[in-house]
């Protein structure tokens, strides 16, 4: 009980200071201390496989992604520039429709009837009981295929719309003149004398 | 499993909304995203709470799933950032005129 109330603590304070920071470093510095304490979180539920994605994926690959751009855009000296807040009244209605939401949030939780909640088939960590890497790739390669397979799909989706946002760019960035004479003959070098 | 099902679900509740704050209320679209990045997070946290309570791991696959389509939007967003606001300039998505009909 104790580790659910550090990490709720950690998870809700660093969301805010998120939200919250005036750089888009610090945010992404943040996010990367709310997606660890999230993956303790899925831990403590038992969830290991998805707390080692969470790490690997979110923090690896997302915030990376993240950092990247800010790096691109705030090239130069002067600090990323901030955009500033252009709608100081939606404080108000914003806040009014968060408190209504979590309200009737809160109220429809408190009238759910109580989960019977069993104890999983086996110690956390331990191969082939609830949320172990075995337990969730036999579900994900038997039951769940079909949602694996239209995952595939929607990520080749997302490169193709990526290629195609940034292929003005690429083109732009193409080699010209002498460097791309050396490429070509680079190119012929390896068709008449293979890669080895 | 000690804690109840209802902390979770508060707790992803405040997570939730604090990103709705932060789409709401921030006009820098990276931070706009990491808030929408909030928002699949504390889904996921609610998917994979109720997967423990009722021991069935489709919430566990549902979550996986979810984290698949998070980086996918991650990407193209910042694809679209990128492309939209070049560097050296003001990033702000009010000065965003293109698609306005």
């Amino acid at each position: 009980m104790i580790e659910f109330w550090i990490l709720a603590v950690i998870l809700i304070v660093s969301a805010v200071w998120t939200i919250a920071a005036s750089k888009p470093v610090y945010s992404v510095v943040a996010l990367l201390l709310n997606f660890a304490a999230l993956a303790v979180l899925y831990v403590t539920l038992s969830a290991e496989f998805l707390a080692v994605i969470q790490i690997i994926v979110y923090s690896g690959a997302i915030l990376v992604l993240f950092v990247f751009v800010i790096a691109l855009l705030g090239s130069g000296v002067a600090p990323f520039p901030m955009g500033p807040n252009r709608l100081p009244r939606i404080w108000v209605p914003g806040a009014v429709v968060v408190l209504v939401s979590l309200g009737f949030l809160v109220y429809t939780v408190s009238q759910a009837v109580p989960a019977p909640t069993r104890p999983p088939n086996g110690p956390v960590g331990a191969a082939n009981v609830f949320g172990s890497v075995g337990d969730f790739g036999t579900a994900l390669f038997t039951v769940q295929l079909l949602p694996f397979e239209v995952t595939a799909l929607i990520l080749m989706v997302a490169v193709i719309g990526v290629i195609t946002l940034g292929g003005d760019q690429i083109r732009d960035a193409a080699p010209r003149g002498h460097e791309r004479k050396v490429e070509r003959a680079m190119r012929e070098a390896i068709l008449r004398e293979g890669t080895d | 499993m000690a804690v109840p099902i209802d902390h979770y679900v508060g707790l992803a509740a405040v997570v939730f909304f604090i990103g709705v704050v932060g789409v709401i209320v921030r006009r820098n679209p990276l931070i706009m995203l990491m808030s929408i990045e909030l928002m699949f997070n504390s889904a996921n946290l609610l998917f994979i709470a109720f997967a423990r309570v009722w021991l069935q791991n489709a919430g566990h696959i549902f979550a996986f799933l979810v984290i698949t389509v998070a980086a996918a939007e991650a990407a193209i967003g910042l694809a679209i950032i990128v492309t939209t606001f070049g560097p050296e300039r003001y990033v702000d998505v009010d000065d965003v005129r293109a698609l306005r009909g």
